[in-house]
C-alpha cells in the first residue's frame, strides 16, 4: 500500500496505549471478545485457562494508603517486530509475520496445537483452546461473520483485527485508492476505548498520530531488554510506571 | 545379532508365569490408554496444563526417554562404526530399548498436541527455522531406522527364520547395519541437539535462553552430550535388571562395567561443560535480560533443584562410576547408573517446567504445575508398553548372544 501522499512504503502497524488515561473499564477486552468471536470457558474465574486476547493487568506502586497509585495495562499481542519469538518456533508455519503490514497473524486451520509458540511468548498473549468453543444459546446470532471461530486444540491470539485491515484494503481498492487513510483500519479495542487511551496507525508513516506519539519521552515498551521490538507502545508520565515495564537485574 | 549360526535353544519361564507378568504391565498400559482416550475424546482440558504451563509431564518424559534411549544410537555407533566389540553382548537389547523409548515418545507426543490429526502439517507446512521441526523430522526418521535395526532381531526368531525369505532379509539387513548405524547417529545427533535447542533459542525466556555457535545455542550441545552419557547408563540398568528378574547371566560383568565407565566419563565431561554454561548464563546472559540468577529459583522450584542436578544426580554418580572398585559392586553400579538417569530426567524437567514457571512480565506471578491422573496414566503407560515389548523381545528373540554360553 501507499501513503496518502503517494509514497510507496511498507507499513508497520502499531498501537499506543496511554496508561495514565486508562481507567481499566474493560471495554477493550469485551469488544475484542465480540469482534473476534473469542469463546468463553466453563469456569471463567480460572484465568490460567480462559481465553483473553486482550487482558488487563491492574498494577500498583506497592505503597500503602494514601500513597498507593494504581494503573492498568491493557495487553493485546505486542506484535513483535524483530525476530518475532512465536513465528520462528512454529513447526507448521501456522504463525505468520506479514512483511507488508508487520502484523503477526495466526493461521488457525494450520495450527497443530503443540503450544511451542506459547512457550516462546514472554507476554502471555497466546491462548490455547482447552475446550470446544461454546457460546450461550442466543449469542451465536451475534458472532462476527468476518472471523472464523477456532476449534478445540489450537492456539489463538490477538491479530490487531487483521480482518478489518483486509476489509479496509478491499474498500480502498474498490474506490480506486492504493492507500489507507489513518482512520480506515483500526482494531475494535482502539475504536471502543471510551477515554481515547488507545491509538492505532502506521508507525512508519510520520503523518499518523502513533508515529509521533512513540517519539514522546513518555513512550515505553514492555520487556525492551529482550529485544523483541514490540509494536505496542505504552505512554506514561510516571517514572514508576515506566520502570514496571521491564526487569532489572 | 549373530545371524550366521543357528540360534541355540534358550530356557524361558512357563507361559502361565509369563502371562501373569504381562498382565500386570498390561493393566498399567490399559489405564494409560484410558487416560489417553479421555484426552483425545474430551481434549487437553483433562490435563493439569494451562496457558502458563503449556508443556508439562509429557514433554518432560518425552525429552527424558529420548535422551535415555540414546543408548541405541550410541552403542550402534560404537559397535558398528568404531568396532567396539564387547558391545556385541548387548547391542540387541540397546536397540530394543531405543525402539521402545522413541516409539513411546512419539505416541505420547501424539496425545500431547491439540490436533493429533494435523500432526503431519509439521512435514507438509514445515518451518525450517523451527527447532521443533528438526526434532519432529529427525525422531520420525530415526524411529524408521530403529525399526530397520530391530527387524533382523525379529527375523532371527526361530519360527520366523524357517521362512527362507525372512531368513534372507534378516541376514542381509544385518550385513548393511553399519549404514543404518551411521544414519541413526547422524539423525540422533541432530534431534538430541535440537531438543536442547528448542529451549535454548527461546530468547524471550531468560531461564532457558543460551548463547551459542551460529544458530545452535549451548543447550544444543549439552543435550547431545547428556544423551550419549545417560543412554548407556539406562542400557546398563535395564540389562542388570533383566539379569536379576530372569536369574540368568546375560552379558559378561566386564561389559556392564565398561559401559558404566563410558557413561560416567561422558557424564563427567558433560557436567564440566554444564557448570561452565551455568556460570556464564548466571553472570552474563541472564543479567543482560534483566534477571538476577537467584530470581529464577523460587517457590516449589528452588535452588535445591540445581544442587540436586549438578551434585546429587551429577557429580556423585559420575565420580562413583569412575572408581573401578565401585563399578565391580552391583550396588554402586546400579546406584550410579540410576542417579545418572535421574539427573537427566531432572534436567529435562527443569528445562521444561521450571522455564515456564518463571514470570517474564514483571507483573505476572510465579506459578506451579501439578499433573492430573490422566497425565500420570499416559506416562505410566509408556513404562507398561516398554516392559511388555522388552519382555516379548527377551522371550522370543535372541537379544543376548552370549546368554547360552554364560549359562551353560
Amino acid at each position: 500500500m501507499k501513503t496518502e501522499s503517494g509514497d510507496q512504503r511498507i507499513a508497520r502497524y502499531g498501537m499506543t496505549i496511554d496508561v495514565d488515561k486508562c481507567t481499566g473499564c474493560g471495554t477493550c477486552a469485551v469488544v475484542c471478545h465480540m469482534e473476534n468471536n473469542v469463546p468463553f470457558t466453563v469456569d471463567e474465574s480460572d484465568k490460567s485457562r480462559n481465553m483473553a486476547w486482550m487482558r488487563i493487568y491492574k498494577v500498583d506502586n506497592g505503597l500503602d494508603y494514601p500513597h498507593v497509585r494504581v494503573v492498568y495495562f491493557p495487553r493485546p499481542c505486542m506484535q513483535c517486530d524483530h525476530h518475532t519469538p512465536c513465528v520462528s518456533v512454529c513447526p507448521a508455519s501456522a504463525t505468520n509475520y506479514d512483511g507488508l503490514t508487520g502484523i503477526v497473524d495466526q493461521i488457525n486451520t494450520r495450527c497443530i496445537g503443540c503450544r511451542y509458540c506459547m512457550a516462546a511468548c514472554p507476554y502471555m498473549v497466546r491462548c490455547f483452546n482447552w475446550w470446544d468453543p461454546v457460546w450461550p444459546k442466543d449469542m451465536e446470532k451475534h458472532l462476527n461473520p468476518d472471523v472464523a471461530p477456532r476449534m478445540r486444540g489450537v492456539v489463538e491470539k490477538c491479530t490487531f483485527c487483521s480482518h478489518r485491515y483486509l476489509k479496509a484494503k478491499d474498500k480502498a481498492h474498490n474506490e480506486g485508492r492504493d492507500y489507507l487513510r489513518e482512520d480506515e483500519y483500526v482494531p475494535a479495542c482502539v475504536e471502543a476505548c471510551p477515554v481515547g487511551a488507545m491509538r492505532f496507525g502506521d508507525l512508519n508513516n510520520p503523518e499518523h498520530a502513533v508515529a509521533q506519539l512513540i517519539q514522546s519521552p513518555r513512550a515505553f515498551r514492555l520487556l525492551e531488554n529482550l529485544h523483541t521490538e514490540p509494536k505496542v507502545y505504552y505512554l506514561s508520565s510516571y517514572e514508576w510506571v515506566r520502570k514496571l515495564a521491564d526487569n532489572f537485574a | 545379532m549373530t545371524s550366521e549360526h543357528t540360534t541355540p535353544k534358550l530356557e524361558r519361564c512357563s507361559r502361565q508365569k509369563f502371562l501373569v507378568w504381562l498382565s500386570v504391565w498390561g493393566l498399567l498400559l490399559a489405564w494409560g490408554l484410558y487416560g489417553a482416550f479421555l484426552c483425545l475424546f474430551k481434549g487437553l482440558n483433562q490435563t493439569g496444563m494451562n496457558n502458563y504451563f503449556v508443556f508439562g509431564l509429557w514433554i518432560t518424559v518425552d525429552l527424558a526417554i529420548i535422551a535415555l534411549g540414546a543408548g541405541a544410537f550410541f552403542s550402534g555407533f560404537l559397535f558398528y562404526i568404531l568396532k567396539v566389540d564387547h558391545l556385541k553382548d548387548l547391542i540387541g537389547a540397546a536397540v530394543v530399548i531405543g525402539f521402545i523409548c522413541y516409539s513411546g515418545a512419539i505416541g505420547m507426543l501424539t496425545i500431547d498436541i491439540g490436533q493429533p490429526l494435523r500432526g503431519y502439517f509439521s512435514f507438509w507446512h514445515a518451518n525450517v527455522h523451527s527447532m521443533l521441526t528438526e526434532v519432529i523430522f529427525c525422531i520420525t526418521c530415526y524411529l524408521f531406522v530403529l525399526t530397520i535395526e530391530f527387524t533382523p532381531l525379529i527375523l532371527e526368531n526361530k519360527r520366523l527364520s524357517e521362512f527362507p525369505l525372512f531368513k534372507y532379509i534378516g541376514e542381509n539387513l544385518h550385513g548393511i547395519m553399519a549404514v543404518f548405524a551411521l544414519v541413526g547417529t547422524f539423525l540422533s545427533f541432530f534431534h538430541q541437539g535440537s531438543l536442547g535447542g528448542m529451549f535454548g533459542v527461546l530468547f524471550a525466556r531468560p531461564f532457558a535462553y543460551r548463547t551459542g555457535v551460529a544458530i545452535w545455542p549451548w543447550t544444543f550441545f549439552l543435550f547431545i552430550l547428556s544423551a550419549i552419557a545417560s543412554g548407556p547408563a539406562l542400557t546398563t540398568l535395564v540389562v542388570w535388571t533383566t539379569q536379576k528378574v530372569t536369574g540368568k547371566q546375560l552379558v559378561r560383568r566386564s561389559t556392564l562395567s565398561k559401559l558404566a565407565k563410558l557413561s560416567a566419563t561422558l557424564f563427567f565431561v558433560y557436567l564440566i561443560l554444564k557448570a561452565a554454561d551455568t556460570v556464564y548464563w548466571a553472570n552474563v546472559t541472564a543479567p543482560q535480560m534483566g534477571f538476577a540468577f537467584t530470581r529464577f529459583y523460587q517457590g516449589p522450584y528452588g535452588m535445591e533443584l540445581l544442587f540436586l542436578e549438578l551434585f546429587v544426580f551429577g557429580l556423585l554418580p559420575a565420580v562413583l562410576l569412575l572408581i573401578p572398585k565401585a563399578r565391580e559392586h552391583d550396588f554402586s553400579l546400579v546406584i550410579g547408573c540410576l542417579f545418572i538417569c535421574m539427573g537427566i530426567v531432572l534436567n529435562r524437567f527443569v528445562m521444561t517446567v521450571q522455564t515456564l514457571s518463571i514470570p517474564v512480565l514483571p507483573f505476572e506471578k510465579f506459578v506451579a504445575y501439578a499433573p492430573t491422573w490422566q497425565e500420570w496414566a499416559v506416562a505410566a503407560a509408556v513404562l507398561g508398553y516398554g516392559v511388555i515389548v522388552y519382555s516379548l523381545s527377551y522371550r522370543y528373540l535372541h537379544l543376548f548372544p552370549r546368554e547360552h554360553e554364560l549359562n551353560a
